[in-house]
């Protein structure tokens, strides 16, 4: 099987992946459960980090029966994380109905954090260490931290170490009425000062993404999401908080006709170029999210479902800082190694789940691994790596509509993925394959195979 | 959902006040708590029959002080009241004046229990009429008893003696804390199936049940009672209820199934839910219900609709695909919760009496198919309940709510709870297609 995507093979004649590597077990997905996903600075206003990352745990731990039980390890993570949620995960397990004995990390790397969790605690099972595990993220961006100045901050550290008096006033005669303006985090990346937007859009342009097929994908979103809300899809994978069923973003009514309204928000210098609007950008976006995993044996003595086994990952990261590469293009790189390494083709998965960071970064996607002459040059490919088959991507929704909560993204895809394919595969009788891939700040990206159990 | 007045009547100046004015003045009622002692004080068997000296003998093996005559002043925990020969109306008297000149006895919290044979299987006009007025006199007493003491039944029907499993586990419950608010009511003991519990305290030991609507209320308090007794438990409720139910169900270590019962597919669902976590189901506890209240002139298509259907069809549908599953055949016990609406009828809601006089009508007809089974199904029919629904009720409709029963209270949650757990046990297999009013006795429905 060639990995040009010119192969005919279909998945009907590919083979089951889970097996993996002789002599390492299966690491599979019992299920997933994640809270309601809230725009900035509305329903979850108030809440911290550790309280949705809590009730995403304490949901969780209700569907499955988990109450006092000692899970091998919980990782989870945030991209905006106060200095005294150091030990974050560690506190949410502590605040949660599962065994106080349950010991716990976090992790951070931007917005694939919530997808590394998964690859790295399903690898400890898959090498024997643990039995089980919980992956989560969580992500709040009404209740950011706010810093101090750097000129404030070097005057409290020095005034700590002062010993007299004439000493102390010596150090505060140093402040500025500037030094004590504080500092709101901001999505800029640190080595060019554009904001992810920004660099999208630069990258949205060299592609040449059209307006209206962003504004298309953004619909479909909206428009697939909400019907998987209203099959309910989302029954045993979401619990409710704060008042909010549904995510906060989700417009079940929008239109191609009210996208096509909006005024564009990034690139506004590229002039008649620029595309990207509110509608088909994701929103700042507060919410948790959680996945069980287990080893087969743990899922079966538990009496657990087994949705999805995770079958290996990839990651990439680009260099955006020289323009070489777009911000948010790492995952153009990681897919076809991934791919590669498990001999499939684009043809040979089920679900795509492209994370929709903007509509743009989905098409621009697309659109390179359908160039020709950048998959030669760049990827090292003889051809094009080939076309997404766009009725397989991102069936039930994605970020455009749910939201983006950094780090809770993760957890969202994987464990709605290992749903979709368990329904799939039980209904044909043969492994569903799917993709997820979750760009990142800082040119990074991650990409993952799931299999139907 | 705090009774205030109740409160208020039970010490110092508000006592005295109630008192002079001929206030009711609304016992506390005596409530089970396990390891508590079944009943304080001796249990007075009452009158001539074979089944009360075999009642006496069985009542000596659980340790309790047994008295076949009363000693005067002596406190009493309870009177049991053999009537199940009474032949002729004037047999009632004898045993029933005998026993009523212990009533001044009768302790707090005391209980007064009737044990009878049905008058639709008598043999003669007569003896029909004697085992018929046992049923106004009882529920005559139940209103004159005070201080928390309550006046129910057993009936058995022919071939069922008192010291059948059921009959003990009827008689168990009336005598226990558990049945604090269920007064003025009778079992019909039907069969002879069921056993006693291994361990009283745990009655429901090893059970997988279902409680539906169980994010709050009522279905709260089932699921704690199920959970206190034994039972391994699966909640459902609406998935916009989901967090609150998985409060309870991280509390009663259960597993929170989020679900709309009214879906088609919601029996299936509950069936590969419980297969998959425990292999099987053996108790289904109807819980949830909604109330969409409106003068029937005022009614539109949508409200009636969504009771009907959530409150009965819903049921109907479940408790089919229940039948058909091979998951659900070893003792199956299924449990519903109907309400004194659907017996009295209440203004403005035409359509939720409806629904709940339909859940009785299922019951009836649905023990047949339990009993194939060796199984069963019985409703509660709850009276005025504290709950969040009912505090939100206008103050004087709840007041008039709350007294217009022979408690002069309105019952707690865990009241309803304590019923269904003792419908949905082993003592309790012997009964089938019945409906048990919770309600103190509550004056509408009589």
């Amino acid at each position: 099987m060639s990995i040009d995507g010119q192969s005919t093979a279909g998945p009907e004649e590919a083979g089951s992946l889970t097996a993996g590597i002789p002599g390492l077990r299966r690491a599979v997905i019992v299920g997933g459960n994640r809270i309601p996903f809230a725009r900035a600075g509305g329903a979850y206003a108030k809440s911290a980090n550790l309280d949705m990352l809590t009730a995403a745990l304490d949901g969780l731990i209700a569907r499955f029966g988990l109450q006092d039980e000692r899970i091998g390890e919980v990782a989870a993570g945030a991209v905006l994380k106060h200095s005294r949620d150091f030990n974050l995960t560690r506190e949410a397990v502590l605040g949660s109905a599962l065994s106080a004995e349950t010991p716990a990390y976090d992790l951070q790397q931007a917005c694939a954090t919530g997808l590394e969790t998964v690859v790295g605690l399903a690898n400890k099972i898959k090498l024997g260490q643990i039995d089980s595990a919980v992956a989560g993220g969580v992500d709040s961006a009404s209740d950011a931290p706010v810093v101090v100045s750097e000129g404030l901050r070097e005057v409290i550290l020095d005034l700590s170490r002062a010993k007299t008096l004439p000493q102390r006033l010596q150090i505060l005669s140093r402040l500025r009425p500037k030094d004590l303006a504080p500092l709101a985090p901001g999505t800029a990346e640190p080595r060019t000062g554009l904001s992810m937007g920004e660099h999208q859009a630069l990258t949205t342009a060299q592609w040449k993404i059209s307006r209206e097929a962003q504004d298309e994908l953004a619909y479909n979103s909206h428009r697939n999401l909400a019907a998987a809300y209203d099959s309910g899809f989302f029954d045993d994978l979401l619990t409710p908080y704060r008042g909010l069923s549904r995510d906060g973003n989700l417009r079940a009514d929008t239109s191609l006709e009210k996208l096509a309204t909006l005024k564009p928000v990034f690139g506004k210098n590229l002039g008649a170029d620029a595309t990207m609007t509110a509608g088909n950008s994701t929103p700042l976006t507060d919410g948790a999210s959680t996945v069980l995993l287990a080893s087969e044996a743990w899922a079966d003595a538990h009496d657990l479902p087994k949705l999805a086994a995770v079958v290996d990952a990839e990651a990439a990261a680009v260099d955006f800082v020289h323009g070489k590469d777009g911000l948010l293009m790492a995952p153009v790189f990681a897919v076809p190694r991934l791919l590669a390494r498990q001999g499939l083709t684009l043809a040979d998965i089920d679900f795509f789940e492209i994370h929709e960071a903007f509509a743009a970064t989905v098409l621009s996607t697309l659109a390179a691994w359908e160039d020709e002459e950048f998959c030669r040059t760049r990827l090292g490919l003889e051809g094009a790596f080939g076309s997404v088959d766009r009725s397989r991507l991102n069936v039930n929704g994605s970020s455009l509509a749910a939201g983006h909560p950094f780090a809770a993204t993760g957890g969202r895809i994987v464990a709605s993925l290992a749903k979709q394919l368990h329904a799939k595969g039980s209904a044909t009788g043969r492994p569903a394959r799917g993709l997820v891939s979750v760009c990142a700040a800082g040119g990074q990206g991650v990409v993952a195979i799931l299999e139907s159990l | 959902m705090t009774d205030k007045y109740a409160q208020l009547v039970h010490h110092g100046v508000g006592r005295n006040v109630a008192k002079k004015l001929g206030l009711p003045q609304p016992a506390v009622l005596r409530r089970y708590q396990p390891g508590q002692p079944l009943i304080t004080g001796p249990v007075l068997v009452q009158g001539n029959t074979v089944e009360a000296d075999n009642l006496a003998a069985e009542l000596l093996s659980w340790d309790l002080d047994v008295r076949r005559h009363a000693v005067p002043r002596e406190k009493l925990g309870a009177i049991i009241l053999a009537l199940d020969e009474v032949a002729s109306p004037g047999d009632l008297e004898k045993p029933i004046l005998t026993a009523a000149a212990s009533l001044r006895d009768l302790a707090p919290g005391g209980r007064v229990v009737t044990v009878s044979r049905p008058a639709a299987e008598a043999d003669s006009p007569a003896a029909a009429a004697a085992r018929q007025g046992i049923d106004g006199f009882l529920r005559s007493l139940a209103k004159e008893l005070r201080g928390g003491a309550t006046g129910n039944g057993i009936v058995l029907r022919e071939g069922v003696q008192a010291t059948s499993a059921s009959s003990l586990g009827a008689l168990r419950f009336f005598l226990s804390g558990r049945s604090a608010f269920v007064d003025g009511q009778f079992i019909t003991v039907s069969s002879t199936s069921g056993g006693p519990a291994r361990d009283f305290d745990q009655p429901l030991d090893g059970k997988i049940a279902v409680v539906t609507g169980a994010a709050r209320g009522i279905g709260a308090a089932i699921a704690r009672t199920l959970h206190r007794d034994g039972a391994t438990l699966i909640l459902v409720d609406v998935p916009a209820a989901g967090d609150q139910l998985a409060t309870v169900a991280n509390e009663v270590r259960g597993t929170a199934l989020q679900l709309d019962i009214s879906r088609d597919d919601a029996g299936p669902r509950i069936i590969e839910h419980a297969a998959q976590r425990h292999g099987r189901l053996d108790i289904m506890v109807h819980n949830a219900g909604i109330t969409r209240d409106k003068l029937l002139a005022n009614m539109d298509h949508s409200k009636w609709n969504s009771v009907i259907s959530i409150n009965i069809t819903a049921q109907l549908r479940i408790n089919e695909a229940l039948l058909a599953s091979e998951h659900f055949r070893e003792s199956p016990r299924i449990v519903s919760v109907a309400s004194t609406s659907g017996i009295a009828g209440n203004r403005g809601q035409t359509n939720y009496a409806a629904s709940k006089a339909g859940v009785m009508g299922m019951v009836r007809a649905s023990a047949p198919l339990l009993a194939s089974h060796g199984g069963s199904i019985n409703a509660v029919a709850p009276g005025f309940i504290e709950t969040e629904m009912t505090a939100r009720i206008p103050f004087a409709v709840r007041e008039i709510g709350r007294r217009l029963n022979s408690l002069q209270q309105g019952g707690q949650p865990t009241d309803v709870a304590e019923t269904i757990a003792f419908l949905a046990s082993d003592a309790a297999a012997g009964i089938n297609g019945e409906v048990l009013r919770v309600c103190g006795q509550n004056m509408v429905g009589a």
